[in-house]
């Protein structure tokens, strides 16, 4: 599903967004609030759900290659985060569902959950 | 073989406004040096679970990355509390982190957990008041 229909169904509100990112396919999410949960279970160039909003949930994406973030329960993220997503052209989305809700809708519009990797 | 430093430097303990600084760097540096993304990717996830585990618990140290033509080598070194359960600090779950850095999405103890998985072979020596060494080798998939 492109960005800009997940954008448009869980009406969510931009914080940062990258354009360039609009039409990007996405087959994936994860959802967490844990960033080691996220560096251990989620695949490369997808999307994550998640109630953290300092800087190192951008390091995390950063790291494994996460393009967009989408922070719920109607949380802003701080200045700082917002400073280092536009540095690495990772977009920004907030909503005021909280994270069940999130998932649930994105798995209904067909999105999969990630599965855990092991790189041998 | 011939090895190349190219990566050397200090953290500061509780410097949570830098981290992850110089695993942003690493990845960038081994893009340069066309090393498959699978590799950076794994690179990059153990170098970030080390850099942050020096900024939270130990009293500060030095992250070293080289490169050979086969494979990235990581070093954390640092100067101290030592890990006193080498064993039990590599079960998943298991954690001495405060509510404070729980809160920030860390200290779920999958760290170490994670730089064991992403490696191809891991080093651990550990002196209680002393130090923690960690040496983490990734061979390169050519």
């Amino acid at each position: 599903m492109k960005l800009k229909d997940i954008i448009d169904k869980l009406e969510l509100e931009g914080v940062h967004e990258n354009k360039e990112l609009l039409e990007l396919d996405i087959k994936k999410a994860c959802g967490a609030d844990l960033m080691s949960d996220v560096l251990a279970f989620s695949d490369a160039k997808t999307m994550l759900i998640t109630g953290l909003t300092n800087p190192q949930v951008i390091r995390t994406a950063e790291m494994i290659g996460i393009k967009v973030i989408i922070f719920v329960r109607g949380k802003s993220p701080v200045e700082d985060t917002v400073k280092l997503a536009k540095e690495n052209n990772i977009s920004l989305y907030q909503t005021e569902k909280p994270m069940f809700q999130t998932c649930g809708i994105l798995y209904n519009l067909g999105l999969k959950p990630e599965k855990m990797v092991k790189i041998e | 073989m011939k090895r190349k430093k190219i990566i050397d430097r200090q953290i500061e303990r509780r410097d949570f406004a830098s981290g992850g600084e110089v695993s942003s760097k690493l990845k960038k540096l081994l893009r340069k040096l066309g090393v498959n993304n699978k590799d950076i990717r794994r690179t990059s996830i153990i170098t970030y679970e080390l850099e942050m585990n020096l900024i939270i618990h130990s009293e500060g140290g030095r992250l070293k990355a080289f490169v050979t033509p086969k494979s990235i080598t990581i070093f954390s070194e640092d100067k101290g509390p030592g890990i006193e359960n080498v064993d039990k600090a590599f079960e998943p779950g298991y954690s001495t982190a405060s509510d404070e850095i729980r809160e920030m999405g860390f200290g779920a103890g999958m760290g170490l957990n994670n730089v064991k998985r992403f490696s191809d072979d891991l080093e651990v020596e550990s002196e209680v008041g002393e130090y923690t060494k960690l040496k983490a080798t990734i061979n390169l998939n050519q």
